[in-house]
């Protein structure tokens, strides 16, 4: 492989680098008018009168929306294909706030100062309503947070809004009241994860203009521009074609511009003032009004048999979906379907759950999308069941884990949303993944713990993960190829590049299909009027769904320039062959250079545009695995956690672009470490989010990082672009139960609430009495 | 009222109101590269460097720079292209909104201090918050940054 | 911040006026954005040469406009105290924010997370005010507040040992909890803060025993004293309860690395 499976710098990282203008704010036009949004004050509550007029008669102010002059039309703002699985339960603006932070109404204005003074000239009563703000006292709350009789499901996911539900699911194979009785072993426990925010450094941004045909084009920090444009026409009530979406460089995603956050409102006031308009978040609204994860809690109980095989796995899930649904349903069903198959030789696998409405920040998708979640509970308990049964954890694993070649019934039973897809696991390395981590992280000399000093002790702690490639029959991606003069390519593809670099590995796919170098083809993303359709930048579906896209359009057009080639020199299409740049008879008796050929195609003979398009849409999809060992070092009087090392290994088929590989691998763990051990959530009685800053919010700084090792298996899967799988969010799933594990392995203390604090430790010490 | 920057190398006048901060008169002058990641100075994107020391424009008053030397990463394209190469080398720019405010502060450090350690670097950078890439790759790029131009 | 007018004074006294007529004296801004304060006259003594730092056989004298960077490099402070000033300095956030913080904002505002208080009152620091004149830290951090103008920070060449530690959640974070002890012409003078409350001596704990009495049972004694004396709280970073457990041991250590 030429162009693949090489560490071709970004095409735009040099651009990137000298800060050259290329995101959403550097792109608005200088005469925008700047939109400010008035937020709620109160956890929930009912609008009783809203009176704007010293607002409007503000000088510099030119529109204000509330929820008395905007469309009224329920959709649902999450990304993630069509009908979607998420319920319509969101207005532009409603009469009810559902959290503190929600949207009352909206100003536009000249500049920032006229709109900060409008929002106080909006005189506001409220009907303060009782709020749901403990996601374990939700479901039959006497407050409703949704009784809007307009809400619906897309189709059916358990939505009962009247009691606080927003999805319901469940599953089982096999008896398992049975096998767990006979299972000499059994294991139990509850787990809570917290509603971690994404931190993107790029604040949600977005900016709306109406161009010359008087069509809208909105231009958004988004990761699915397609979708986008979909929901803005629902939510509008204004044609599709009437929209274009484009998405420019965004600095940071994960899953937190994976649904739409400005962008309703710069449209209504574009449309109606006929001038541009932004909206730029605050980090504050970042916090409080974008999106976060999802909160857990997550009930497991593990059963095995005499020889340590599992026999059961149950798990019970009650899922915090904040004010509105996004992802709702989804991300919950993802806790158990990228984590179960794990342990696919289980007779009897239950999963099943509750996601509620709370007056909260609405929680949507972030990488790991509930695999990290539910991993933490599964790998932690696997943990305890291995220690009940007397055997190393990673032998356990080893034991019981899912094989090259091997299947789970839950790949069947589970997609998203809606029924999963039966595979088979073409590839897969966890058995040389934790075969190399053991060795890698020394497993076999630190486990379980080493005693420095009196005050400071070591542990070593692992755990396994999988995640996938896209959603099965669902994600759909396509990519068009253009041949231009010169012999040089337009790779249109509306994969949606969040800063992965996935403009650069499509480009390297492309590429290596045709035969030339990857500077020969010039990639353009992510704009709903000039490149073809993307589900958008999740589900990790960019390497091998687009990444096919990009293969079968790269080979239709290979066919293309032989066809035209061999018209050139009156030969057999069948008889030429196209050999890097140029293409030769197979007899190698004459040949045409591709710019000669480019160049005539558009100029001088029977000229033609050559042009290819090809849609790719996964029959499965096949996970990428890891392996992931932490070591802790515990100061037993201070309670400090120093995680000294974080050794990963990891299976993603062919990686496309090591060093892009590594990056994702490194970049999740980091944002997994910081779940594991920095990023706590913390509210006020009244609702309100305390954690609403850098300043109160810890991610993970460099020095939180000592080391970190990763290695990629050597691996292929057929199925995919090259050999290649998905990599975008594997690297995330493994730290929490890692270093849960590692600690417990340490010090004798298991925590099951994340993240999980110095001060954690040293008061559970301190009750042990130590 | 009215001040006088020296924005890489380039005297400009500018008219601001008194407690307006040096962000956002930047990007009344057309700078591009400096972005706002969070206006409380925690997250170091919005680092530009005055008088060749790294500062949070968001949170300096225009003001106080009345009659200094600021400096983006547009005022000195050779460094930058000498770090910013070993960083796209390594694939360390992600996103890239970080990275303008990085650059800065990683080439005030390589003036300023001698054969640093690798803590020592650590702790140079420690205000220049990443969340894409895990710090590990802008490491692998600063080290042999540092070495080559010894 | 919204600033209505900004003003350089040429002079000490000119500046005094303009405070007296309720004018603002600027610190360094890092925390500019952090509330909706709205400021008639904001005053910046930055062309006043505040920014010190300088010493003779006696003293060192920190002017207030010294950045906490000025501290945290500078030779004199890291070869005085044990250098336990320019560490607790460094310690403090990234180096942008310490290329505009002052250590006069920091003392004046007595801040309750300040690092720098906790370890300038172990240092028995001194301070000078425009109006009321030189005072010692402790007398400043007890009186009432009343408008006055920081201009510089006094330290006697009388410590002989020293010490500092802080508990932080992630290293650009405010302390937790931060301690500092030193021997001052002889005699042990050890200072807690981030309490969340500002920096306070442990007096009771101070006369515990002279620092001859030394062993690591007295060590940990003398914390167990502080952390008994002292008054802890609960915030958003961390409890009462931790914060006193974090005092028993952080108070120990630093007792250690002073009396060994």
């Amino acid at each position: 492989m030429k162009e693949v499976n090489k560490s071709i710098p970004k095409k735009e990282g040099m651009g990137l680098s000298f800060g050259r203008p290329a995101y959403t704010d550097d792109l608005a036009p200088q005469n925008s008018l700047i939109v400010k949004v008035l937020r709620s004050p109160y956890a929930f509550a009912r609008i009783k009168s809203i009176d704007t007029e010293l607002a409007e008669k503000l000088t510099g102010v030119k529109c204000v929306l509330t929820y008395k002059n905007v469309p009224r039309n329920i959709v649902t703002r999450a990304g993630q294909g069509y009908p979607e699985p998420s319920p319509h339960d969101k207005f532009i603006l409603d009469e009810y706030v559902r959290y503190i932070g929600d949207e009352v109404a909206a100003v536009a204005a000249e500049d920032e100062a006229a709109a900060e003074e409008a929002l106080k000239l909006i005189h506001v009563e409220y009907e303060v309503l009782q709020p749901v703000l403990d996601f374990e006292e939700a479901v039959d709350h006497p407050s409703v947070i949704h009784p809007e009789k307009e809400a619906h499901e897309m189709f059916p996911i358990g939505y009962q809004p009247a009691r606080n539900i927003a999805a319901e699911y469940n599953m089982s194979f096999g008896d398992m009241e049975e096998t767990i009785k006979g299972c000499k072993y059994v294991t139990s426990e509850i787990y809570y994860t917290q509603a971690q925010n994404h931190t993107a450094m790029e604040t949600h941004s977005c900016f709306s203009y109406i161009d010359l045909h008087g069509r809208l084009t909105i231009v958004s920090s988004t990761q699915t521009p397609f979708h986008v444009r979909r929901i803005v026409a629902e939510a509008l009530g204004i044609s599709i074609d009437s929209i274009r979406v484009i998405k420019p460089r965004i600095g940071g995603g994960y899953g937190g511009k994976q649904a739409l956050h400005g962008e309703f409102i710069t449209s209504l006031v574009a449309l109606r003032t006929g001038r541009p308009a932004k909206l730029i978040y605050s980090r504050e609204d970042v916090f409080e009004a974008s999106y976060c994860r999802h909160a857990m809690k997550i009930q497991v109980t593990l059963g095995a048999d005499e020889a340590g095989n599992i026999k059961a796995i149950d798990m019970n899930i009650l899922s915090n979906t904040g004010a509105y649904g996004e992802h709702a349903l989804t991300v919950f069903m993802v806790a158990g379907s990228k984590t179960l198959p794990i342990y696919n030789k289980a007779e009897a696998v239950r999963f099943g759950g509750t996601v509620v409405y709370t007056n909260l920040t609405p929680a949507g998708a972030f990488r790991g999308y509930g695999a990290i979640q539910g991993n933490f509970a599964l790998e932690s308990t696997v943990d305890m069941l291995a220690e009940k049964i007397g055997m190393d954890p990673m032998e356990f694993r080893t034991k019981n884990m899912i094989r090259e070649g091997e299947s789970s019934p839950v790949f069947r039973i589970m997609g998203e949303g809606t029924e999963g897809v039966d595979m088979v696991m073409d590839s897969c390395k966890l058995d040389y993944c934790m075969r190399r981590g053991l060795e890698l992280s020394n497993w076999h000399d630190k486990y379980p713990r080493m005693q420095l000093e009196a005050n400071k002790v070591r542990g070593i702690g692992g755990a396994i993960a999988m995640q996938g490639s896209g959603i099965p029959a669902i994600d759909m991606a396509a990519a068009a190829i253009k041949l231009n003069d010169g012999g040089f390519f337009n790779l249109m593809i509306g994969a949606t590049d969040i800063g992965t670099g996935s403009d650069t590995i499509l480009a390297q796919i492309a590429a290596e299909e045709l035969g030339v170098s990857t500077d020969k083809v010039v990639p353009y993303s992510s704009d709903t009027d000039l490149t073809p359709f993307d589900c958008g930048a999740y589900a990790s579906s960019t390497t091998y769904v687009s990444g096919n896209a990009v293969r079968k359009a790269a080979r239709k057009m290979r066919a293309l320039i032989e066809e035209a080639a061999a018209e050139k020199l009156g030969l057999d299409a069948k008889a030429v062959v196209m050999d890097g740049e140029l293409i030769r008879a197979k007899d190698c008796s004459c040949f045409i250079t591709l710019a000669d050929l480019s160049t005539k195609l558009y100029y001088s003979h029977r000229q033609n545009q050559l042009l290819s398009c090809e849609s790719f849409s996964g029959e499965v999809s096949p996970p990428p695995f890891m392996a992931g060992f932490a070591e802790v070092e515990i100061d037993t009087e201070t309670g400090n956690i120093d995680l000294l090392d974080y050794t990963a290994v990891v299976d993603c088929g062919v990686t496309i672009n090591p060093n892009l590989a590594l990056i994702q691998v490194e970049g999740g763990l980091v944002q997994g470490i910081g779940m594991a051990l920095y990023e706590e959530v913390k509210h006020a009685e009244n609702g309100k989010l305390l954690t609403n800053d850098f300043l109160k919010y810890h991610i993970p700084t460099r020095k939180e990082i000592n080391k970190l090792t990763v290695e990629f298996a050597e691996s292929y899967e057929p199925t995919g672009p090259h050999g290649a799988k998905s990599v975008g969010e594997i690297g995330i799933d493994t730290p929490p139960a890692a270093i849960a594990n590692a600690i417990y392995n340490a010090i004798g203390v298991r925590f099951t609430k994340l993240p999980i604090t110095p001060e954690d430790v040293l008061l559970a010490l301190r009750k042990k009495g130590r | 009222m009215r001040i006088t920057l020296t924005i890489n190398n380039l005297k400009r006048d500018v008219e601001i109101a008194p407690g307006e901060v040096l962000y956002d008169v930047l990007k009344k002058c057309g700078i591009s590269s400096v972005k706002k990641g969070c206006g409380t100075a925690n997250c170091g994107v919005c680092t530009v460097l005055l008088n060749g020391r790294p500062i949070p424009s968001c949170s300096y008053l225009a003001v106080r720079a009345d009659g200094h030397c600021i400096t983006t990463i547009e005022g000195v394209e050779e460094e930058a292209d000498n770090i910013g190469s070993l960083m796209n080398e390594e694939g360390a720019v992600q996103c890239g909104f970080c990275t303008p405010g990085f650059l800065l502060t990683a080439i005030a450090m390589k003036r300023e201090l001698n054969n640093p350690t690798e803590e020592e670097i650590k702790s140079y950078l420690l205000g220049n918050l990443c969340r894409c890439s895990g710090y590990e790759g802008q490491m692998r790029a600063v080290k042999r940054y540092m070495e080559v131009s010894q | 911040m919204k600033i209505k007018e900004y003003v350089k004074p040429v002079s000490i006294e000119a500046a005094n006026e303009l405070c007296s007529k309720g004018a603002v004296v600027l610190g360094g801004g890092a925390f500019l954005n952090l509330g909706d304060k709205a400021i008639e006259t904001a005053i910046d003594l930055c062309d006043l040469e505040m920014d010190f730092v300088v010493e003779d056989e006696k003293q060192v004298e920190i002017g207030a406009m010294a950045t906490l960077r000025d501290i945290e490099k500078s030779a004199i402070l890291q070869k005085n105290f044990c250098g336990i000033l320019s560490k607790a300095a460094a310690s403090i956030m990234g180096v942008q924010v310490r290329n505009i913080a002052t250590i006069g904002g920091s003392v004046y505002g007595k801040y309750g997370f300040s690092d720098l208080l906790t370890v300038l009152l172990a240092l028995d620091a001194e301070i000078e005010l425009f109006n009321a004149g030189r005072m010692n830290l402790q007398s400043f951090l007890d009186r009432e507040p009343e408008k006055d103008i920081l201009l510089k920070i006094i330290l006697k060449k009388n410590v002989s040992r020293a010490s500092f530690t802080c508990m932080r959640k992630t290293e650009t974070d405010f302390s937790v909890l931060n301690t500092a002890m030193a021997i001052v012409e002889g005699q042990l003078r050890l200072a807690v803060g981030a309490r969340p409350g500002k920096a306070r001596l442990a007096k009771g704990a101070m006369g515990y025993f002279s620092p001859a009495d030394y062993s690591t049972k007295a060590a940990a004694a003398l914390a167990l004293l502080a952390a008994e004396e002292l008054h802890f709280g609960s915030d958003i970073r961390a409890s009462e309860e931790y914060r006193k457990e974090l005092c028993k041991t952080m108070v120990k250590r630093c007792a250690m690395e002073v009396l060994a």
